[in-house]
C-alpha cells in the first residue's frame, strides 16, 4: 500500500502545483499588449516671436486599438527625459490612445535652453505638438486642427499639462501630478500669508532645481547634483513611472551641445537654462530673498498668473510626503479651476518629492480613468482606483499575510480644501520661551532633506525630524482622549517678542510615550515676521497634512530658528515666542470615507459550494456495490459460521492474490488454513474481518455477508498478522478499552476468562510496550477471545510462544471448538495443523488446492518410507512441489 | 445474562484444559440469528463511545507533553518579561510592548505568538495523529473488526480529536489571561496601534470571539491532518504534512504578485482578529478568514470520510 499512497500524495502535490502555478501565472499575465512606440523629431517654432526653431526628440505610441483614437500628451518630470515616461506610454497606448513624449526644449536630446513652461517657449512647444497630433491619421478629431487630446504629467510635466491648458482651449482634460501653482511661493514660502516677497528661500530644493540642468554639460554628468536630482525624481514616482523624473534616465545623453566638448564658462554657469532665468536665480540664491522680478518670472510659468483660463476636467494628483510642491499648491489649483466651472477632483496620494510610497500602478488607473471619463466619454470609473472629488490615501494597517503596509484610499463626495469641513480646536500649553539663532545659521534643525526621501523609500513611518536645543520653543497639549484626524491645514496663532526680521519655521508634532515624536510628512511651515518688544501676533498656517492622532499621543508645536533646506539669517539674534491663543485650529473632513469593503460575494458562495462539493463527495463515495450483491440472508447458511464462495482479490498491479477460492466451515470445526507463504490466507483472513472489499465473490458468517463493519462481525473474534494494542496502557486497559469500544455490556466480555488464557499475571497491569512478542501475542489471542465469539479466526497463533505455551493453545482451542463454536486458525506449521485441526483448507497461490477433514486428506496420500502418511508429504504433494 | 439464553443443544461440559481454558466458558450462543446477525448486546451506534477514546488518547506522552508546553508558555513569557531589558512602559503601541499593560494585552499578545506556529503544531498533532498512529500500532484493524462502523470510527476519531484541538487553542489564551492577571494585574485592554484603552469588561466578550475565530482559522489545519491521518500509517507524516502545508501557505502569501488570490490561501486570515480588538472593530477579515476556513475543511473531511470509506485496511 505504501507504494501507491505515496503515487496518489505525489499526484496530489503536482495538482497542487499546477494550481498554484496557474494563479501565478493568471495573475502575473500582462493585461495589455505592449505598444513600440516609434521615435522621431518634431521641429517647433517658439519664442516670444515665434521665430525660434527647436528640435523636440518626441516618441509617439499609436493606439493599440489601431484607428483613429483619442491623444495623450505625456509630459516628463524635470531632469529627465521622454525615456522616463516610456513605460506608461506604453500602458495607455495598450489601453487605446495615441501616446506622444518627447524631452522638453533643453532636456535630453531635445534642443533649446530650458526657460521653466513659460508661455512663449515650451507652452508653444506643447501647442506645436498638438498641431502636429491634429495631422496625425490615428488622432480623432474635434474639429479640423483640433484634436482629442489630453496631457498628463509629473511636476515639471504637470505644470506644462496646467499651462498649456490655459493657452491652447484645445487640451480637453489634464492630470497634473506633484506640481506647483506658484513657483514663486513653491521656492518662496511663507506660513504668515504675506506672500513670496516676504517668503523664505527654499535654498536646497531650489539649488537641487536648477543645478540638476546646468550638470547635465559636465563631463560624465551623473554626479553630484544630478545623483540628487535623481533621487528626488525617484521619489516621484518609482523608475519609469509617470512622474518619474528619470532617475538619471536622461543624464548621459548628452545635450548636443556639450558632449565630449569642454564646457565654457557660461555653460557651467547656467546650463541649459535660458540666461535670463539663470541670472534671476543666481540673484536670488545669492540674497535669499525674492525680487519682485524673480517673481514675475517664476509666476509667468505658473497658473496662478492665468486666473481663470484653465478651464478643462483637470485631476489633480499631489502628494503628500513633498516639501517641494506642498498639498496647499494643488488647493489652490483647485480652486482656481473649480472656479471656472469645471470638473476638479484632487487626491493626495503617499508619495511626492520626498518620497514614500508613489503609487504608481494606482495613479496610473487614476489617470487613465479621467481621460476614459473625458476623452473617451466613459462613465466615471468605479472601484478602487475610480471617481472620487476627493482622495486621501491613509494607512491601512498591514497586509494580513506580508505584514507589509497596506494603502487604503478614503473617498469623499466634494473637496473640502485644505480649511477642511469641520475644525476642532486642541488646547496647546506652554510658557513664553526664548529662542536663538545661531550665528551663520549653523547648526540646523532637520525636517525634509531634499533627496533623501528617495533613499528612504517606503519607509514611510521614518521621521529624521530633528530640533536644536535652544532654538527651538515647545508647546505641548495633553493627551488626547480620542483619536484626532486631520485633514487639512491646522493653524495656530503666536506671538513673537524682540527686534528685527525673524525667520521662523513652525511644525506639528506628534508624540507618543516613548518613541521619537513624529513630524507627520516632515514638513514644515517657514514664515518670516517682524518682531517688536510688546510681540507681534502671526497667525500660521501648518503644512497640510492628513494624519490620525491617536488617542493618548499629544500634539506638539514646536517654532525653530532654523532649517536645513531653508536659507536662514546669518545674524546672531535671540527671540521670545509665546502663544497668543492657546487654541490650536484642526481641520477635519468626516465626510471622508474608507469604501467598505463589504463581504465579497465568494463569502457566501464559498461555504455553499464547499457543503455541495462535500455532499457529492459523501454521496458518491459509498463503498463500491456490484448490482448483483445482495446483503439479505441466506436463511439456508443461517447457522453455518462461514461460506467463502467465488472469493477473489487483486493485487493493484493485477495479480491475483485470491483467486476463486470457496470453502465452507461447520460448527465445531478447527480449521486448519494451510498454505506458504503468499498463498493468500492473510488476505482471505483480512476480507472476513471486512478490512479489505474482496474484488468478487462474497463471505457468509451465519448467513449474513461481510462487508466492511456488518454488524454480524460482533460474532467473530479476530487476530490476524499480530497484535494490535496501544502502547501507552497496560494490558488490562488495553482489553478493557477494546471491549468498551466494541459498545456491548461488560458482563458479556468474559473479561477474567480471557486474562486467563493470556496467562500474564502481575504484567498486566504494565504498559503494553515493555512487553516480550510473545506476551503481546497471548494478550492479542486473549482480546480475539474476548466476548467468546462464535467464530474465532486466529493467525498464526502460535508464533513467538515457548513449546509449553503452544501445547496449551492447542487444548485451549480445541476446547473452544468443542463448545459448538468454530476456530479457523492459519498456519504453515503442518505439525501444528495436523495436531490441532479437525479440518483443513489448503491454498496455493490464492486457490483452493484442497479442503476436507484432516484425516481424508492423510488417507488419500499413500505411505512413503514405510511409516504413515504425512501431513508434510501431502502438503508437498498439493502444492506440486518435489519431496 | 443466562436468563435470556435458551439452552442450546451443544452445550457440553467444558473441558478445563489447564489455566488457560475459560473457568466459566460459555456454549456457542445461537441468539446471533438477530437483526444482521449481530452478537447480543451489539449496536452499531454505541460503538467507541466518545468517552472511549478520549481515554485512549489522554495518557499518551505526546497528549500530556503538549499540555504541559501549552501551559507552561504563557509562565515562560511572564518570566521573560521580568527579565527582560528595562525597556518597558508605554514606549510604543505594538502588541509585544503592550503586553505587559494587563491581563488582557498579556493574554492576546500569547495568542498572537502561538497562534502562527505552536498552536498550528498541536492542532495537527491532535488531528493528523489520531488515525495513523491507531495504524502504526495496527490496533485500527481489531476496531474495525469490532465492528466499529469506518465512518462512526472517523466521526468519533473526529470529534474527539476537535475537541482536543479546542482545548489546546483555548488553553493558551485562558492560562496567559490567568498569568497575565495575577503577575501584570486586571487592566483595562490598551489596544495595539493606537493605544485606546477599553475597559475590561467591555473587552471580555470580544476575547471570546477572538478565541472562536482562533479556533475556526485552525480548523484548515485539523482537517488536513485529519486527510493526511486517513491516508497514512505515519503519524509523524500526517503531522508535518499538515504543518508542512500551512508552511507552504504562509510562504506564498508573502508572494504579492498573487494580489487578491492570498485572500483564498487557509492561512491568509490568520491574524485577522486582531482586528477584532479595535475600537471600531471590523469584522469583514475575520468573517472572509472563516469563510476560507469552513471551506476547506468541509471539503477537506468529507475526503477524508470519502478516502477512508473506500480503502482497504491492511495495516
Amino acid at each position: 500500500m505504501a507504494f501507491p499512497t505515496g503515487r496518489r500524495a505525489l499526484a496530489i502535490l503536482l495538482s497542487l502545483v499546477i494550481l498554484v502555478a496557474a494563479g501565478v501565472t493568471w495573475a502575473l499575465w500582462p493585461s495589455d499588449p505592449v505598444v513600440k512606440g516609434r521615435d522621431l523629431v518634431i521641429p517647433v517654432m517658439d519664442g516670444p516671436a515665434d521665430d525660434q526653431r527647436v528640435d523636440l526628440d518626441a516618441t509617439f505610441y499609436p493606439p493599440a486599438s489601431g484607428g483613429r483614437a483619442p491623444a495623450v500628451l505625456l509630459a516628463h518630470g524635470f531632469g529627465g527625459s521622454k525615456e522616463s515616461v516610456r513605460e506608461q506610454a506604453g500602458r495607455l497606448a495598450g489601453q487605446g490612445y495615441a501616446v506622444l513624449t518627447w524631452s522638453a526644449r533643453g532636456f535630453g536630446r531635445s534642443t533649446g535652453q530650458i526657460a521653466l513652461n513659460s508661455p512663449d517657449y515650451e507652452v508653444k512647444d506643447v501647442r506645436g505638438l498638438i498641431d502636429w497630433l491634429a495631422g496625425r491619421p490615428e488622432v480623432s478629431l474635434d474639429g479640423p486642427g483640433d484634436p482629442r487630446v489630453g496631457i498628463a504629467g509629473g511636476s515639471y510635466g504637470g505644470a506644462i499639462a496646467l499651462m498649456t491648458a490655459a493657452y491652447d482651449n484645445r487640451v480637453d482634460a489634464i492630470v497634473p501630478q506633484i506640481t506647483w501653482y506658484d513657483l514663486a511661493d513653491a521656492l518662496f514660502p511663507d506660513a504668515s500669508g504675506k506672500g513670496p516677497v516676504n517668503g523664505v528661500f527654499k535654498k536646497m530644493w531650489a539649488g537641487i532645481f536648477f543645478t540638476s540642468a546646468a550638470d547635465r554639460l559636465a563631463p560624465g554628468g551623473t554626479t553630484g547634483a544630478a545623483g540628487l536630482a535623481g533621487l528626488a525624481g525617484a521619489a516621484g514616482a518609482r523608475p519609469g513611472g509617470e512622474t518619474g523624473q528619470g532617475s538619471g534616465q536622461g543624464s548621459g545623453q548628452g545635450s548636443g551641445q556639450g558632449a565630449g566638448a569642454t564646457p565654457g564658462a557660461e555653460q557651467v554657469r547656467c546650463g541649459r537654462f535660458l540666461p535670463q532665468i539663470c541670472e534671476m536665480y543666481q540673484e536670488v540664491a545669492e540674497t535669499g530673498r525674492a525680487t519682485q522680478e524673480a517673481i514675475d518670472l517664476l509666476r509667468k510659468s505658473s497658473p496662478v498668473s492665468v486666473p481663470g483660463r484653465i478651464r478643462v476636467p483637470t485631476l489633480l494628483l499631489q502628494g503628500q510626503r513633498d516639501s517641494l510642491f506642498p498639498l496647499s499648491h494643488a488647493d489652490a489649483n483647485a480652486r482656481a479651476i473649480a472656479a471656472t466651472g469645471a470638473p476638479v477632483e484632487v487626491a493626495w496620494f503617499n508619495g511626492g518629492h520626498d518620497g514614500g510610497d508613489g503609487e504608481a500602478d494606482w495613479l496610473s488607473d487614476r489617470t487613465t480613468g479621467w481621460f476614459d471619463r473625458y476623452l473617451k466619454g466613459a462613465g466615471p470609473a468605479t472601484g478602487d482606483g475610480g471617481s472620487a472629488a476627493f482622495t486621501v490615501t491613509r494607512d491601512g494597517g498591514r497586509d494580513p499575510g506580508t505584514r507589509r503596509p497596506v494603502l487604503l484610499h478614503a473617498i469623499g463626495d466634494r473637496y473640502p480644501g485644505l480649511t477642511g469641513e469641520e475644525r476642532t480646536t486642541v488646547a496647546l500649553e506652554g510658557p513664553r520661551q526664548s529662542i536663538a539663532n545661531p550665528a551663520g545659521g549653523s547648526p540646523a534643525s532637520i525636517s525634509a532633506v531634499p533627496g533623501l526621501g528617495g533613499l528612504l523609500g517606503g519607509a514611510g513611518g521614518v521621521s529624521i525630524a530633528l530640533d536644536m536645543p535652544g532654538q527651538a520653543a515647545v508647546f505641548e497639549s495633553a493627551p488626547l482622549a480620542r483619536p484626532t484626524q486631520v485633514t487639512g491645514s491646522p493653524a495656530v496663532t503666536i506671538r513673537v517678542y524682540g527686534t528685527g526680521e525673524a525667520t521662523l519655521f513652525a511644525k506639528l508634532y506628534d508624540v507618543s510615550g516613548g518613541s521619537l515624536p513624529v513630524l507627520p510628512s516632515s514638513l514644515v511651515a517657514p514664515l518670516r515676521v517682524t518682531a517688536s518688544e510688546a510681540g507681534t501676533p502671526v497667525t500660521v498656517a501648518l503644512p497640510a497634512i492628513d494624519r490620525r492622532f491617536d488617542a493618548g499621543h499629544r500634539m506638539r508645536l514646536v517654532v525653530s530658528t532654523t532649517d536645513l533646506g531653508y536659507a536662514t539669517p546669518a545674524a546672531p539674534a535671540v527671540y521670545q515666542v509665546a502663544l497668543e491663543s492657546p487654541t490650536l485650529e484642526l481641520p477635519g473632513d468626516a465626510a471622508l470615507r474608507t469604501p467598505a469593503t463589504g463581504p465579497a460575494w465568494w463569502t457566501w458562495a464559498m461555504p455553499l459550494a464547499a457543503i455541495l462539493v462535500a455532499a457529492v463527495l459523501l454521496l458518491t463515495g459509498r463503498a463500491g456495490r456490484r448490482p448483483e450483491e445482495s446483503d439479505a440472508p441466506d436463511a439456508a447458511s443461517a447457522e453455518v459460521p462461514l461460506v467463502i464462495s467465488g472469493l477473489g482479490k487483486r493485487y493493484r498491479n493485477g495479480e491475483k492474490a485470491v483467486d476463486d477460492l470457496s470453502f465452507r466451515v461447520e460448527k465445531g470445526q478447527v480449521l486448519g488454513l494451510l498454505g506458504p507463504n503468499g498463498a493468500g490466507k492473510t488476505t482471505t483472513m483480512r476480507m472476513l474481518m471486512g478490512l479489505i472489499h474482496p474484488d468478487e465473490g462474497e463471505i457468509r458468517i451465519f448467513g449474513h455477508r461481510v462487508r466492511p463493519g456488518a454488524p454480524v462481525l460482533s460474532r467473530l473474534g479476530s487476530f490476524v498478522e499480530g497484535p494490535g494494542f496501544l502502547p501507552h496502557l497496560s494490558g488490562r486497559a488495553n482489553l478493557e478499552l477494546y471491549w468498551q469500544a466494541t459498545g456491548r455490556p461488560p458482563q458479556d466480555a468474559h473479561l477474567e476468562e480471557a486474562l486467563e488464557i493470556a496467562g500474564l499475571g502481575a504484567a498486566l497491569e504494565r504498559a503494553v510496550r515493555t512487553y516480550s512478542q510473545g506476551m503481546r501475542q497471548r494478550l492479542a489471542i486473549a482480546q480475539a477471545m474476548l466476548g467468546l465469539p462464535d467464530l474465532l479466526v486466529l493467525d498464526e497463533p502460535t508464533n513467538g510462544l515457548d513449546p509449553p505455551q503452544i501445547a496449551e493453545m492447542r487444548r485451549v482451542l480445541r476446547a473452544y471448538a468443542e463448545r459448538g463454536r468454530t476456530v479457523i486458525v492459519s498456519s504453515h506449521l503442518l505439525a501444528e495443523v495436523e495436531q490441532t485441526c479437525s479440518h483443513v483448507v489448503v491454498m496455493h497461490r490464492g486457490r483452493l488446492v484442497s479442503a476436507g477433514p484432516v484425516g481424508d486428506l492423510l488417507g488419500t496420500a499413500t505411505a512413503v518410507n514405510g511409516g504413515g502418511p504425512r501431513l508434510e508429504d501431502v502438503f508437498l504433494d498439493l502444492i506440486g512441489e518435489k519431496r | 445474562m443466562s436468563a435470556n439464553r435458551p439452552a442450546p443443544g451443544l452445550t457440553g461440559d467444558v473441558p478445563t484444559g489447564g489455566r488457560a481454558a475459560p473457568a466459566a466458558a460459555d456454549a456457542a450462543d445461537p441468539r446471533g440469528g438477530g437483526a444482521e446477525g449481530r452478537a447480543p448486546g451489539y449496536a452499531p451506534g454505541r460503538t467507541l463511545p466518545l468517552r472511549v477514546e478520549f481515554v485512549r488518547q489522554l495518557r499518551r506522552r505526546r497528549t500530556m507533553a503538549m499540555f504541559g508546553v501549552l501551559l507552561a508558555l504563557p509562565w515562560v513569557l511572564v518570566v521573560a518579561f521580568q527579565f527582560g531589558p528595562a525597556g518597558r512602559g508605554q514606549s510604543s503601541l505594538r502588541l509585544s510592548d503592550l503586553a505587559t499593560a494587563g491581563g488582557l494585552n498579556f493574554a492576546a499578545f500569547a495568542l498572537s505568538v502561538s497562534a502562527n506556529f505552536l498552536l498550528v503544531v498541536a492542532v495537527a498533532l491532535f488531528c493528523g495523529d489520531t488515525v495513523a498512529s491507531e495504524a502504526n500500532w495496527s490496533s485500527l484493524r481489531y476496531l474495525l473488526a469490532a465492528p466499529v462502523p469506518r465512518d462512526r470510527l472517523l466521526r468519533q476519531k473526529l470529534v474527539v480529536a476537535l475537541a482536543y484541538s479546542t482545548a489546546a487553542v483555548t488553553v493558551v489564551p485562558l492560562m496567559a489571561l490567568l498569568a497575565g492577571t495575577l503577575v501584570f494585574g486586571w487592566n483595562d485592554i490598551t489596544v495595539p496601534g493606537t493605544g485606546e484603552v477599553i475597559p475590561a469588561a467591555d473587552v471580555l466578550p470580544k476575547f471570546l470571539i477572538v478565541i472562536g475565530y482562533a479556533l475556526v482559522s485552525q480548523l484548515v489545519v485539523a482537517a488536513v491532518a485529519f486527510l493526511l491521518s486517513v491516508g497514512t500509517d505515519s503519524p509523524l507524516g500526517a503531522v508535518g504534512g499538515a504543518v508542512g502545508l500551512v508552511i507552504v501557505s504562509s510562504i506564498l502569501q508573502a508572494v504579492e504578485a498573487l494580489g487578491s488570490l492570498r485572500e483564498f490561501l487557509p492561512t491568509f486570515w490568520n491574524t485577522a482578529w486582531l482586528d477584532a480588538l479595535a475600537p471600531e472593530p471590523d469584522y469583514s477579515g475575520m468573517v472572509k478568514g472563516v469563510v476560507v476556513s469552513v471551506t476547506y475543511s468541509v471539503i477537506l473531511i468529507a475526503l477524508a470520510f470519502r478516502r477512508f470509506r473506500r480503502r482497504d485496511v491492511v495495516s
